[in-house]
């Protein structure tokens, strides 16, 4: 057992992180407090006083804020959706018997190399664009009408892009957790007959849920934040206004900082919600 | 037979395979190519795939234009910056974490995740208020700092998640042999963390390398990386598909090519503790 | 090498400094557009006439006007000179933010700037930012669909007259549509093209009170009408077009018709770039007869923010980049089609330009257009395609958001109206106006 001279000479070592964070944290947060009671408007004199709970309910009380809380959690779930049932179904690929296993995972991960200012553009411009879009070329040569990705799938277009840009980071934990099952365990169920449905949900898919967890958790953080993806392809039309964006347009575009720091707090507010939930199911996984 | 079914399965696996990475990195090809026509083909319907006239002017003009080796120097050095420091801060912590776990470690550990899900955008006033009251707006010395602290919850748990899966009887050993915590950590735990700090060092420059909103908002010329230099090339006048894809390829090819020399470093790594 | 003129100013400020300070470098925060990109070519010339090195950041517009906002209103001091426009200049100025640009030199001869680009950038008559170029809006159209077409476009047709042209050049099979708009959310996209469409069917955003206005006939009027006219001869999906993305549709033949920005005029007859150069003819932006037309007034301007360091060279710049000069240098490398347009009075006075086939009609289309007085009933606010108040951007681009859902058929045009009705009223009254 760790002895209390250890005891105390880990919580030093912590501290450094422990304190960056906690000031990181703090500071940024208390100052969105301050500014969420306050009348704070650039453009007209800065500071025009206290204004109690007026920021919150107006934030709270405008027709785009549940839309917008909608639209985050059906992007963050459609993503989290398809890239861990699609990074499911290619670890396993991947993990079977081939030529050129090594060349196949470059190709695989090479988006998540990619900004996502970048790849917003590449999508939105080469390949849904419904005039010279690749897609739109495509629909044609067989006979369909393009799709219009931006106006009229735009949610759909947004969690496409995403997804694409995580599917590698999810594929590669599936992966490496893959790797690590027991190659004889399936081959003995193979040999007992068990059909492959049967052996991946009661083998595979047992093994891999605490790779799922963690997909989910580290994804969640990354999805709930999303802003070039939506700034670059929609500019928040279309009904893609996640809570996010709509904090940038009360903040930057309306320049109204203690409307746009009261939702700011309320995404704090989602995020623990979420981060809760996600707790609640991370520990049961990832014991102690 | 039996030789015969999985030599032809292998056959199909690999050619799903092979057809599935190539649709995922599709993409990335596509824009490189397109980089090297000319704004007329890059729109030509039907598409031109390989039987263009191959042409370097996109690359001629966006280096005209912009001043390409200093943001991709500032790329380099925020990222690089902000990933050293981090793990510099991010190992003793991890250690701590690790090997002499207490009661809430749990909790502080997911305490830090959650930091990360603070709306960046909802800061921007605060932040920027600092930089200037600190005189750090435009410089890379403030990007490294903020970058550092936005990744430092993602070291410190990849780091966490390596360190325990090193035996402690290693530990313990070298401890009775009198080692102090310093040599501890320095001589016996490090060199066998060596491959999770490589992987935890390449996962964090990619996404410092690709953070954008950050690096977009608080610089201006000095400080200003390949984020920035991205941002004055998407929607410009008239056809562009070219050149946005040569601007595009010269933003992404660094990190690329970095990613591609180092996947084995960064995949065998990367797990955040998924496999037990 | 150095002009008198610059000479003079070295001297002022190095007595002023105390010596020392003689060659400083400025930062300017510019647009990535056409005119902007070749002015950094030419950045050269001042540094050798001046001295000065210039830095550029050059933006993308949305994250331009994203990163000055943000900047100035902090007093960050990351720029020297600014790109802004019409809507900003008198709100910044109004507020102390930016350097007069009152005691511009003699030879730079600030009355040349044409009234209505001087009125827009000016607050209390005092000029805050200087025009780099000046644009209204006007009709583009293909000279040969239109006589296919059968018809003749007059020199200030009504929106019924391009409803009908629309649907006659139209022809699906070849890719052609009649007529390209601007649907793009964003206040300076979409809305800014709607609402200058909308003072022609005599809407207006406010009343004298500050009420919103969404819930007249004359909005539902031009959003029906819009839409119908779209819907019948527009490109597929252009609820999501914008500038560039009708740029590109007429330069590759698939537009009959374009009205947009008077600057496009010079891209779409540049045959490098476009395959319908010879095929253009212009004409004023449509009206219904109310007595107003449905062009807009905006210019990209250069304005230096209060507070700077260098404000002596970021002004050199200035008077550098929007002379008469500067004009001359670029006709004489690239041709007088390519000079920045519109804000200069003496250019549409050189018998040079006006052989340019859109000389005329673009000055015809920014005399037409009068910010104090755009809309046909009366209102509390100055602009054409916006209302100079704060409150503006971010109202303007949530109500063209609604629109654009309702131009994608995501919801119908009562919908967004009355959700925009809501909005702006909600928005208003938390800004203190109701």
């Amino acid at each position: 057992m760790a002895t209390q001279h250890s005891r105390s000479a880990a919580r030093l070592m912590m501290a450094p992180a422990v304190v960056l964070l906690l000031g990181w944290m703090l500071i940024p947060l208390t100052m969105t407090l301050y500014f969420s009671f306050k009348k704070y408007l650039p453009m007209r004199g800065g500071d025009l006083g206290w204004v109690g709970f007026d920021n919150y309910v107006r934030f709270v009380t405008s027709s785009a804020f549940w839309p917008s809380v909608m639209t985050t959690l059906i992007i963050v779930g459609g993503v989290l959706a398809i890239t861990v049932g699609l990074g499911i179904l290619l670890a396993i690929l991947l993990n079977q018997p081939m030529w050129g296993q090594g060349f196949v995972r470059i190709l695989v991960i090479a988006p998540f190399f990619v900004m996502p200012t970048v790849s917003a553009l590449v999508w939105k411009n080469m390949f849904m664009d419904p005039n010279y879009g690749l897609f739109a070329h495509l629909w044609e040569f067989f006979g369909a009408t393009p799709v219009q990705w931006m106006s009229q799938a735009s949610l759909s277009s947004i969690v496409i892009i995403v997804s694409w840009q995580w599917l590698p980071f999810a594929t590669l934990i599936l992966l490496t957790a893959i790797q690590s099952l027991d190659r004889e365990q399936l081959d003995a169920a193979e040999m007992d007959g068990a059909p492959a449905t049967k052996r991946f949900a009661y083998i595979t898919l047992p093994h891999l849920g605490r790779a799922i967890t963690v997909v989910i958790l580290i994804q969640t953080i990354f999805l709930l934040s999303i802003f070039a993806e939506i700034f670059v392809t929609t500019g928040g039309a279309f009904g893609t206004k996640t809570l996010t964006y709509l904090i940038f347009q009360r903040v930057l575009e309306s320049q109204n900082i203690g409307l746009g720091s009261a939702g700011g707090v309320y995404a704090i507010i989602l995020a623990n919600i979420v981060a809760i939930f996600l707790m609640r199911i991370v520990g049961k996984n990832l014991d102690a | 037979m039996a030789r015969a079914v999985t030599r032809q399965r292998k056959i199909v696996n690999t050619a799903l395979a092979w057809g599935i990475g190539f649709l995922i990195f599709f993409p990335i090809l596509w824009t490189i190519l397109t980089s090297f026509k000319t704004e007329a083909q890059a729109i030509a319907d039907p598409p031109i795939f390989l039987g263009f006239n191959w042409t370097l002017a996109n690359y001629e003009a966006v280096l005209e234009r912009s001043n390409y080796g200093r943001f991709l120097w500032n790329s380099i050095i925020i990222a690089g910056g902000s990933t050293v420091l981090g793990i510099l801060i991010a190992v003793p912590a991890a250690w701590s974490m690790a090997f002499v776990p207490g009661k809430r470690t749990k909790d502080i550990l997911l305490w830090m995740l959650s930091t990360k899900m603070l709306p960046a955008v909802g800061v921007l006033y605060p932040i920027y208020l600092l930089c200037i009251q600190f005189g750090v707006l435009d410089s890379k010395i403030a990007l490294v700092i903020i970058l550092m602290l936005i990744n430092l919850p993602i070291i410190v748990w990849m780091l966490y998640t390596y360190f325990r899966e090193i035996p402690g009887e290693i530990l313990e050993a070298a401890r009775m042999d009198g080692a102090s915590l310093r040599e501890e950590v320095l001589y016996v735990l490090t060199p066998m963390a060596i491959p999770g700090i490589a992987s935890t060092l390449l996962l964090n420059f990619i996404l410092a390398w690709n953070e954008a909103f950050w690096t977009l908002n608080l610089t201006a010329a000095k400080a200003a990386p390949l984020t920035a230099f991205i941002a004055s090339y998407s929607s410009p006048e008239g056809l562009f598909y070219a050149k946005l894809s040569a601007a595009s390829t010269m933003a992404i090819a660094p990190i690329l090519i970095l990613g591609w020399f180092s996947q084995k470093q960064l995949v065998s790594g990367l797990t955040f503790g998924a496999v037990k | 090498m150095f002009s008198n003129k610059s000479l003079h100013a070295a001297t002022a400020l190095s007595l002023v400094m105390g010596g020392g300070a003689f060659a400083e470098t400025i930062t300017i925060a510019t647009v990535n557009n056409g005119d902007m990109i070749r002015m950094q070519g030419y950045t050269d010339k001042f540094t050798e006439e001046t001295g000065h090195e210039v830095e550029w950041v050059t933006l993308e517009e949305n994250v331009l006007r994203q990163r000055v906002t943000t900047d100035i209103s902090t007093k960050g001091g990351s720029f020297d000179i600014m790109t802004i426009g019409m809507y900003e200049t008198p709100i910044w100025g109004a507020n102390g933010w930016l350097v007069p640009l009152d005691n511009l030199s003699e030879e730079y001869d600030a009355d040349d700037i044409l009234p209505a680009m001087a009125g827009g950038l000016s607050h209390e008559g005092t000029l805050y930012a200087a025009p780099f170029y000046g644009e209204s809006s006007m009709i583009m159209y293909r000279t040969d669909l239109m006589e296919k077409a059968g018809m003749e476009m007059p020199k200030d047709p009504t929106w019924e007259f391009i409803r009908e042209a629309a649907a006659a050049m139209t022809d699906r099979e070849n890719d052609i549509n009649g007529i390209c708009l601007r649907g793009k959310a964003g206040w300076g996209e979409g809305g800014a093209l709607i609402t200058a469409m909308s003072n022609s069917f005599g809407a207006r955003w406010f009343d004298e009170d500050w009420n919103a206005q969404f819930d007249t006939e004359a909005w539902a009027n031009t959003i029906n009408f819009y839409k119908d006219l779209m819907d019948e001869s527009g490109p597929a999906g252009y609820a999501s077009n914008g500038f560039n993305e009708n740029l590109s549709l007429f330069q590759q033949g698939k537009c009959g018709m374009w009205i947009d920005a008077t600057v496009a005029a010079s891209f779409v007859t540049n045959a490098d770039d476009s395959t319908v150069a010879d095929k253009v003819g212009f004409a004023l932006a449509p009206d219904t007869g109310l007595g107003k037309r449905s062009n807009w007034l905006w210019a990209w301007a250069l304005a230096i923010p209060a507070g700077t360091q260098k404000e002596d060279a970021a002004k050199e710049f200035i008077e550098w980049a929007t002379s008469k000069d500067y004009i001359e240098l670029v006709a004489e490398n690239e041709g007088w089609a390519n000079v920045p347009p519109g804000a200069r009075k003496s250019l549409y006075e050189n018998p040079e330009y006006q052989k340019v086939p859109f000389a005329q009609m673009t000055l015809d289309s920014i005399l037409s257009a009068d910010p104090e007085n755009s809309t046909v009933d009366p209102t509390p606010y100055v602009g054409v395609q916006f209302a100079a108040i704060p409150e503006f951007a971010g109202i303007a681009t949530d109500v063209s958001q609604e629109f654009s859902a309702a131009y994608a058929g995501q919801q119908t045009v009562e919908e967004a109206l009355e959700k925009a009705q809501d909005l702006t009223n909600d928005a208003m009254e938390a800004a203190g106006y109701r």
